[in-house]
């Protein structure tokens, strides 16, 4: 029987040189389940990701993925997990090359001997579920931000993967475009019996659809919770990024000297 | 004064002149040491090409497009600059030898030039700079764009898929282009020696035929053109593939793609050149 939890991730850290990224990282992804990983922009979120796709070793700790540990795969293995994952990119990364079409596509040209006529059926109907079907003759360059979104969505459940990630999933998409990807994660998610992760900072959007969501900050996790115990924690951190406060335990100032110093006051009053 | 913070550091106080030379010397040291790193990553990414290319033969429909972008589309510089050297090569060539009453040797001096050197070595250079500098500004921006990254997500080698096609690719078109470029070329010396200057029409084809020979000129030629078409992608492919991906990162690529394949051409050429004139021997 397979375990109830999709990914866990143990103890994970991992760093660039000398400068730790992430610290002591332990969480799960139940099956079935859209968790939201959520933080400010460069605390390590994207970084989390990319260990459970593989594509970054840990220095310590691991992520395992239906019961395999991640980074103890081997390049075909790695490659195999990959095929049962979908990943949406932060601007959606489609191929500029290839039609709307083509993209969707990709993966099962690639990877399926499925004949061009069953694959035109599949794609259409991916696009179809994201309400796109009538441009998949268009190039990426015609489609509009939160319509290349939709469309990335489209190419990354094209295999009916078993975990969809997504990163920054929000990021610069007008009201409309934004309720429609959030509704699209959780509608895909149930729809494919798949679980998702989605990396946001987007915390209205995320907290409307996700069943459970971690908050980090520094590396580390600082608290974690359903959405309802996130929108009634005290917790300084979290208290302040829900409701958007400009001071907290996020400094407003980033580093520098004494500003009376800086500004030259200080040699006048010594 | 001279501020030299590493050497200060280290050597204490140094005269301000050691202390540029020691600079300029360990400035010298780092470039030397960068540009032979460099040698060897791209000779590894070759290598990490040639083993990955399965795909652009079994699915050759890749690399033909590829063909058409590099060698297809290169086309019009190719033959347009083929024909005005070709017409240069005529005008000169007659000027020079008139004076010693031989103008009916320009066929021979025109297609020789152009099949030993001037084919192989102009079309080689117009390629990077047409071809070349296009497929590392894609691949970079592919790059920049987390194209790659989407496709290693997705399972999908991306040197097998993007880097490999565009690689044979280029290594295809170049032996065409530049046969053609030679062609074209000796087209123009017989428009500009024959048809507008009157030279012999017969002399000037029959000499050409007698003089030039398939195996030391012509094969030597396209054995030019292949090494270069192999230079060219493969550098065009690795700087577009190293570079950072930031819009920065991508016009530098693109310049040094540019810059150090013409370098490579002219350098590789002189060495192909003594190698083939002593015979390979």
């Amino acid at each position: 029987m397979p375990a109830a939890n999709l990914v866990e991730i143990v103890d994970l850290s991992f760093g660039y040189d000398q400068r730790p990224v992430l610290s002591g990282i332990n969480l799960t992804i139940p099956r079935g389940k859209v968790v939201s990983i959520m933080g400010g922009s460069g605390c390590g979120k994207t970084t989390l990701l990319r260990h459970i796709g593989g594509q970054l070793k840990p220095t310590r700790g691991h992520v395992s993925v239906d019961g395999h540990k991640v980074h103890e795969h081997d390049a075909s293995g790695l490659y195999h997990m990959r095929r049962r994952m979908g990943m949406l990119f932060q601007f959606g990364a489609l191929f500029t090359d290839m039609s709307v079409f083509d993209n969707v596509a990709f993966q099962m040209r690639e990877h399926t001997d499925l004949p061009e006529t069953m694959i035109a059926d599949l794609v259409l109907m991916k696009l179809q579920a994201v309400g796109l079907r009538g441009t998949a003759r268009l190039m990426p360059s015609e489609l509009s931000g939160g319509m290349a979104r939709r469309v990335a969505l489209a190419r990354a459940v094209a295999l009916d993967p078993m975990l969809v990630m997504y990163d920054e999933p929000f990021a610069g998409l007008d009201p409309i475009s934004l309720s429609v990807i959030g509704q699209l994660i959780r509608k895909l998610n149930d729809a494919l019996g798949a679980s998702s992760i989605v990396v946001t900072h987007d915390v209205q959007e995320s907290l409307a659809i996700v069943d459970y969501a971690y908050f980090v900050a520094e590396g580390k996790i600082v608290f974690h919770g359903t959405p309802a115990q996130i929108r009634a924690s005290s917790e300084p951190f979290v208290h302040q990024f829900v409701h958007g406060e400009i001071d907290g335990p996020v400094r407003f100032h980033v580093g520098g000297a004494d500003y009376r110093k800086d500004l030259g006051f200080a040699s006048a009053h010594a | 004064m001279l501020a030299v913070p590493i050497t200060a550091k280290t050597w204490g106080s140094l005269p301000p002149m050691l202390d540029t030379v020691t600079h300029a010397i360990a400035e010298l040291g780092r470039k030397t040491i960068g540009g032979v790193e460099r040698v060897g990553a791209l000779t590894r990414f070759l290598g990490q090409i040639l083993f990955s290319s399965g795909a652009s033969f079994r699915r050759i429909g890749l690399t033909i497009r590829e063909v058409y972008f590099s060698g297809v589309l290169s086309l019009i510089i190719i033959l347009v600059s083929g024909f005005f050297v070709g017409m240069v090569l005529g005008m000169q060539g007659y000027e020079t030898l008139q004076t010693y009453g031989s103008e009916e040797k320009l066929g021979v001096l025109v297609a020789l030039s152009l099949v030993r050197e001037l084919g192989p070595v102009v079309s080689a250079l117009l390629f990077a700079s047409r071809a070349g500098s296009a497929i590392t500004a894609e691949i970079g921006l592919m790059k920049a764009t987390e194209q790659l990254s989407a496709m290693e997500m997705m399972a999908v080698d991306p040197v097998s898929r993007v880097v490999a096609p565009r690689f044979w690719g280029g290594v295809i078109s170049m032996p065409l282009l530049a046969a053609m470029f030679s062609a074209i070329g000796v087209f123009g010396a017989y428009i500009v020696g024959v048809v507008i200057i009157g030279i012999d029409n017969g002399a000037f084809w029959s000499q050409m035929q007698a003089a030039v020979d398939f195996r030391y000129d012509i094969v030597n030629g396209v054995i030019k053109s292949i090494i270069f078409g192999i230079a060219v992608s493969a550098i065009a492919v690795f700087e577009g593939f190293a570079a950072p991906p930031t819009a920065e990162g991508v016009s530098g690529a693109t310049t040094r793609t540019v810059v150090s394949a013409s370098l490579v051409i002219l350098a590789l050429d002189l060495v192909l050149t003594a190698f083939m004139l002593r015979g390979w021997r």
